[in-house]
């Protein structure tokens, strides 16, 4: 396979934002054209899955400066999953948003803004140097605040605030870490300092700026004591800019974690007992802050923070299967967290309030849509079969084999918790008989805005929930691939080696 | 801020600044310079101009919206890295014609890259300009 073909993920998004651009005058076109960019996007994302799910890495030098000097891409398992499951959130969220995004957003560029989104998430997934990681970090944020902002209501700008902060001071402590690392192993490649780590005599330098990435990506990926940005900012953007930053930005973070760590810190047992740790504080103070919550995007939020301490500890506990298990499950979540906001934000479009003491009967009137629902609220509890389900599993067995009861405990608490919250949603948006609260005129406004948008809307949200139940019923493949992913992580021989060549 | 003198000395310092803009961006290659600061003195001269002459003055001397630049100029960027790769050479590899043209010198894709970052650059800077000097 030519290895220019793995950076094709970063460039698509890019050209469809040019293009896109090209017609910022007329948003129409802009909307049915960002869909073809994003269906393209999945196939090309698809045929890089199929290209490495053996296990074989492809490596592309840009520019033609061989590693370790110049800036390298790397293709493994793990990026190119990551990349697909990208495309496929893209791609809903773009059907989504083509149907529901108000036009004066969209005259404001909201759909070049979410290519070049989607460009700095392939761009950090297949990054294969630190530096060139925090530049499409950067391009991440940047474009990340222009649609958090994006039509300039006064939630939204208070949220962006504390957005904005959180994330540039994660940016200058990831840059610290960044500089220390450079100044003790004069390197920048990945390959090249997990080399450097191994033979440096500087542990205690390397510890710190571990800690310093620690601390930086904890912030992105909204770990314990650091996540309180994210419930104060993904409840104001519109219900499709929230959908794709609840389901792939703190993934980011998380994949972030997973690579870098794997590669260079996680050696140190003192780091694995630190991120066991915090992920299990994650898993239930998060879930806690959903269950005090009462405005459903919140809780959802909360429900995010508390699913990323899953895979924090699962990276932590760092034997195959607790790696597979961390890996699968950021798959399912970024599948079913992406539908859940954007039934939320369906929820919204119906009822016209995202509280709960608001929302009631909804089973009543929409009983299939509402069997849509349910299928992806359950499957973040972990309902068997559903596909929250399997990556559970492994990582219970992972925990108990390692013998780490407060991880072990920490999954099921949190698991049930997360059960009690689905449960209380359900029975009250769903199940509760009650005359709506909100006024008569609202919502004829809203059934007459609904049929408009029915069709794209559903589509969207049925995609997200086939691929949810595909990854349930048919998870064997996908397993596969992880526990793929987990030898390639713990080995990084053939990664090195790969690059260095 | 209306005044003769202004109005004159920009009659004439558009013209210099956006040649001393284009040598800047031509020098940058071995130099300081480049597409970034010569699209920001570029965009200078065309912001002094709104001062001395009001802005639509400006926007008449242009023709085009200067946001119509930034897509232009990420396309051509986009092009002179994607060049290489339809000659099975990774992306953004440098390709240089073998022979030098008089007064620029060697011609190769990064300058096309260069040039794409200055016409983004004055884009970029002229929207914002212009729209925050239209909405007082």
């Amino acid at each position: 396979m030519n290895p220019n073909l793995i950076i094709s993920p970063i460039l698509l998004p890019l050209l469809g934002a040019i293009v896109l651009m090209g017609f910022w005058a007329n948003p129409k076109i802009q909307r049915r054209l960002s869909l073809v960019f994003h269906g393209i996007a999945v196939l090309l994302a698809a045929f890089l899955l199929a290209a490495v799910s053996d296990g074989t890495i492809i490596v592309m030098q840009a520019g033609s400066w061989g590693a370790p000097f110049g800036i390298t891409y790397v293709a493994d398992a793990l990026s190119a999953l990551m990349v697909l499951l990208t495309a496929i959130a893209g791609l809903a969220v773009g059907i989504f948003s083509s149907a529901s995004i108000k036009s004066a957003r969209a005259a404001f560029g909201f759909f070049p803004l979410i290519q070049f989104l989607l460009m700095g998430l392939n761009g950090s997934f297949l990054a294969g140097d630190l530096f060139n990681l925090y530049v499409w970090f950067e391009v991440i944020i940047i474009s990340s605040f222009v649609l958090i902002t994006l039509g300039g209501e006064k939630a939204q700008l208070e949220g962006a605030i504390k957005y904005v902060t959180m994330n540039l001071l994660a940016s200058v402590i990831f840059l610290t870490g960044i500089a220390i690392l450079y100044g003790i192993l004069g390197s920048l490649n990945l390959a090249d300092l997990a080399i450097r780590v191994q033979e440096t005599p500087d542990k205690g330098l390397i510890s710190a700026a571990a800690i310093l990435f620690l601390v930086a990506f904890g912030i992105k990926s909204a770990l314990f004591p650091m996540y309180f940005w994210l419930p104060a900012s993904y409840h104001t953007p519109p219900a499709a800019v929230s959908a794709i930053f609840g389901g792939l930005l703190t993934k980011v973070g998380v994949y972030a974690f997973i690579r870098i760590f794997s590669l260079l810190f996680i050696q140190d047992p003192f780091i694995q007992k630190l991120l066991i740790g915090i992920g299990v504080l994650t898993m239930v103070s998060g879930a806690l802050g959903a269950i005090v919550s009462v405005n459903l995007r919140k809780i959802f939020s909360y429900l995010i923070i508390s699913h990323i301490g899953f895979m924090i500890g699962g990276l932590g506990l760092f034997t195959p299967l607790a790696l597979a298990g961390a890996v699968l499950y950021m798959a399912h979540d970024i599948i079913a967290k992406t539908n859940i906001f954007l039934i939320t934000g369906v929820i919204y479009k119906i009822k016209g309030s995202f509280r709960l003491e608001k929302l009631s009967g909804l089973y009543n009137e929409f009983p299939y849509l509402s069997i849509v629902f349910a299928i992806s609220m359950f499957s973040i509890v972990g309902t068997p079969p559903l596909s929250g389900f399997w990556p559970k599993v492994w990582l219970l067995q992972a925990s108990w084999q390692a013998g780490d009861y407060w991880m072990l405990g920490g999954i099921i608490l949190a698991s049930f918790l997360t059960l009690w919250i689905v449960v209380k949603i359900w029975s009250v948006v769903f199940w509760r008989k009650k005359p709506d609260v909100i006024n008569t005129r609202v919502r004829n406004e809203l059934a007459a805005a609904l049929p408009k948008n029915r069709n794209a809307v559903l589509i969207a949200v049925g995609m997200l929930t086939a691929v949810s139940l595909f990854i349930g019923f048919g998870v064997q493949p996908l397993a596969d691939l992880c526990l793929t992913i987990a030898d390639q992580l713990i080995d990084t021989e053939g990664y090195i080696q790969t690059v260095l060549q | 801020m209306r005044t003769l003198i202004l109005q004159t000395a920009s009659k004439y310092l558009l013209p210099l600044l956006l040649l001393f803009s284009i040598f800047i961006l031509l020098r940058g290659h071995y130099l300081p310079g480049g597409g970034f600061v010569g699209g920001l003195i570029a965009s200078i001269a065309f912001i002094l101009h709104a001062f001395a002459n009001g802005l639509p003055q400006t926007r008449n001397l242009m023709r085009i919206h200067p946001g119509f630049l930034m897509p232009v100029g990420l396309g051509l960027s986009f092009l002179s890295g994607l060049f290489p790769m339809f000659l099975n050479r990774p992306f953004m590899t440098g390709i240089w014609f073998a022979e030098k043209v008089a007064v620029i010198g060697s011609i190769g894709t990064a300058l096309f890259f260069d040039i794409g970052v200055y016409l983004v650059v004055i884009g970029a800077s002229l929207t914002i300009i212009f729209t925050i000097s239209e909405s007082n």
